[in-house]
């Protein structure tokens, strides 16, 4: 019997310690890697030990001068800031085009749900490079969003917010920026909220009509507050990758668009320097997860207050 | 049978008035030209076993079924067309559906907010409502933090708050346990009388509908099958599946005999029976008799009842069941047939304890049984 626990113990331990193993090899080991890159030295083609063993002694050194000019030139804050800023904007739009997609998901006929499904993950099923550069044809001169939106003069509009640089010309702006950016990363924020959406009780929307709530204020008072946890989950998943994205911006972006990846990818090969390489990504890393971390203990004490 | 205004004495005052309602649901008939008057102030119950219609009825009432045809009319207002957040009417639903995220106080705000009423005036509403289920102390607490019977009474207090003029109840007492409900059935009762409101209330639970409602209809396949107090329901079925239904029952088939104005006698294949009333049929019709464990007395010897050789019949103990204040005795009948013998445990121990194989006569009074002849 006590052999029998034993084993169910241990069993339980490895289940628990699998995911604890992949963050560790593939999250915190990478992460420590890219870390002591950022405070080593650069050699010719790569860097240079941190630990050397030098007169009969071992040596560490650690140099902090990537962190310091970091925060001497503005071009890397400017970007970091373009980046969450864009990272924002996306995630914005895609929980306006995603909730109701979503909610309509969720309460359209049983039969049908399994099918709409497969239509938000089909995309998928084709080259995100190669959906992202179809953008270009859609987006260039003569391409039909280019003819639709000039023929309706929205290019004017577009032009006054100062979202894309003249009238006419859709491509390399924040706005083909943004609008690769949502189209890619629109299904995760789609899947999280329809799972959150298609288990929600629908007594309670019952019982809201029944205390004399309009649907528009039983949306707003019960669905709504009830789907927080999927809205947080899809924004999490739409905004930390968007941040670090370099393919889109690259793609579809412009001058006006420089974010944080190509900085990234300019360091590392085209000045061989990873060390500075390394540092914008610790701080990039660091500018995500330290107002996450923040958040999810303020959300927890939420929790334990009401409990 | 009579599902109509004729069986409610206060026929004349009549508050909800349900006529010749019909939902059908692509050829289903779930409620079939069911008419019902229900008074003000009345409990009024819907009793039937899963399907029977009920729920479908009392979703209509609140509005989230539309009527194929008929008419609901509420105090003088016909509530066709009316969605369910303008009518005057709130439902305490099954397992209560109260807004998770929210306290208990937000809870039974919700409706009273809805109506834009004045923030002072709401708080004094709600602080009477927890005063009401006695919740106060839990007023901050989220649904999920309170026991069932907690919730239970928040989901009255929230269903009250708005005052309607008429609440709804879908098994209020359904998510409870045993002890608990019949407990809760008195109190329940009690809060609404207190405030005075008419209620219409589902049930499956015979119980439960004899001790909360002022009135029953048993209703089955979407029709009403007979409208009455409780004990009418009980002594007086109109029928065999109300009879069956309700309680417990020994029925016996048998042919009509003599018909006298005054007595009837019925005979059935191993006993016959005097009943102490007329009934409309013929001589030689086929009925059936039914006749309430309780009312059976049961002895060794052969009783010498006034209406010998009828109301009494011989059989053997095949199992007995005992429940405590009572005990249950399945009498073998010579056709083999059971006849089930309720008898009080009125003492402690008895010497003559009838038990298991023991012969034994039942027999019972002219006033015992009901004839039923559909």
């Amino acid at each position: 019997m006590k052999r029998l626990f034993d084993w169910v113990k241990r069993g339980r331990t490895a289940v628990i310690g699998v995911p604890y193993l992949w963050l560790v090899v593939f999250f915190l080991v990478p992460f420590l890697v890219v870390l002591k890159y950022s405070v080593s030295e650069m050699g010719t083609v790569s860097v240079n030990d941190i630990l050397t063993f030098k007169d009969g002694a071992l040596q560490l050194t650690l140099r902090g001068n990537t962190y310091f000019s970091l925060t001497q030139d503005d071009l890397y804050w400017k970007t970091y800031w373009s980046s969450i800023k864009y990272a924002a904007i996306t995630t914005v739009f895609c929980l306006a085009i995603g909730y109701p997609f979503s909610y309509f998901m969720a309460r359209a006929k049983a039969t049908i749900q399994p099918a709409l499904l497969m239509l938000v993950m089909l995309p998928f099923w084709t080259s995100f490079l190669l959906r992202v550069y179809a953008w270009k044809g859609l987006l260039d001169e003569n391409g039909w969003v280019w003819q639709v939106l000039t023929t309706l003069h929205l290019d004017q509009s577009l032009a006054y917010f100062d979202v894309i640089s003249a009238p006419g010309k859709l491509m390399n702006t924040p706005f083909s920026l943004v609008i690769g950016m949502v189209y890619t990363y629109l299904p995760f924020m789609i899947l999280p909220l329809y799972s959150n959406l298609a288990k929600m009780d629908l007594r309670l929307l019952e019982a809201a009509s029944d205390l004399g709530a309009t649907p528009w204020k039983a949306f707003w008072l019960i669905t709504v507050p009830l789907s927080k946890a999927g809205i947080i989950a899809g924004s999490m998943l739409v905004f930390i990758p968007c941040v670090g994205e370099f393919v889109i911006p690259e793609l579809l972006g412009g001058p006006q668009t420089l974010m944080i990846g190509r900085v990234l990818w300019d360091e590392f090969f085209s000045n061989n320097d990873w060390p500075m390489a390394s540092t914008v990504a610790v701080v990039m890393i660091l500018l995500i997860i330290v107002p996450l971390a923040v958040f999810n203990r303020y959300q927890a004490e939420a929790q334990e207050k009401a409990a | 049978m009579a599902a109509t205004s004729t069986d409610n004495p206060a026929a004349a005052a009549t508050y909800l008035q349900i006529r010749d309602v019909v939902k059908d649901f692509s050829g289903y008939k779930a409620v079939n030209h069911v008419s019902l008057d229900i008074a003000k102030g009345e409990i009024f119950a819907l009793l039937g076993s899963s399907g029977c219609g009920k729920t479908t009825l009392l979703r209509m009432l609140a509005g989230f079924e539309t009527p194929t045809a008929g008419s609901i009319v509420l105090n003088g207002q016909d509530l066709a067309g009316m969605p369910p957040y303008e009518r005057p009417i709130n439902m305490m639903f099954q397992s209560y559906a109260l807004f998770p995220h929210l306290t208990v106080w937000d809870n039974i705000a919700f409706g009273l907010r809805r109506d834009g009423m004045p923030k002072d005036q709401v708080a004094e509403r709600v602080e009477a409502m927890l005063k009401l289920v006695q919740l106060g102390k839990f007023a901050k607490r989220k649904p999920h933090q309170l026991s069932g019977g907690q919730q239970q009474r928040v989901a009255l207090a929230r269903s009250l708050a708005k005052r309607p003029q008429l609440m709804l109840l879908d098994e209020p007492l359904g998510a409870l346990d045993k002890k608990l409900r019949e407990e809760t059935q008195i109190e329940l009762v009690n809060i609404i009388e207190e405030v005075g409101v008419t209620c219409v209330m589902v049930t499956h639970d015979q119980e439960e509908a004899m001790t909360m409602a002022s009135r029953i209809a048993v209703m089955s396949e979407g029709r009403i099958l007979q409208v009455g107090a409780p004990s009418d329901i009980y002594e007086t079925p109109a029928t065999r599946f109300v009879a069956d239904f309700i309680g417990n029952v020994n029925m016996m088939d048998g042919t009509l005999s003599c018909d006298f104005p005054d007595h009837v006698i019925v005979e059935c294949t191993d006993c016959s029976h005097y009943v102490g009333h007329g009934i409309t049929g013929t001589e030689g019709m086929t009925v059936s008799v039914a006749v309430r464990p309780e009312k059976i007395a049961l002895q060794r010897e052969m009783p010498a009842n006034e209406q010998a050789p009828h109301n009494r019949v011989q059989g053997t103990i095949k199992d007995l069941a005992y429940f405590g204040s009572f005990t249950v005795y399945h009498l073998a009948l010579a056709s083999g047939a059971m006849l089930k013998v309720s008898q009080s445990n009125v003492a402690r121990h008895r010497d003559d304890q009838l038990t298991w194989g023991d012969t034994a006569w039942a027999s019972w009074s002219p006033t015992a049984q009901v004839v039923l002849t559909q």
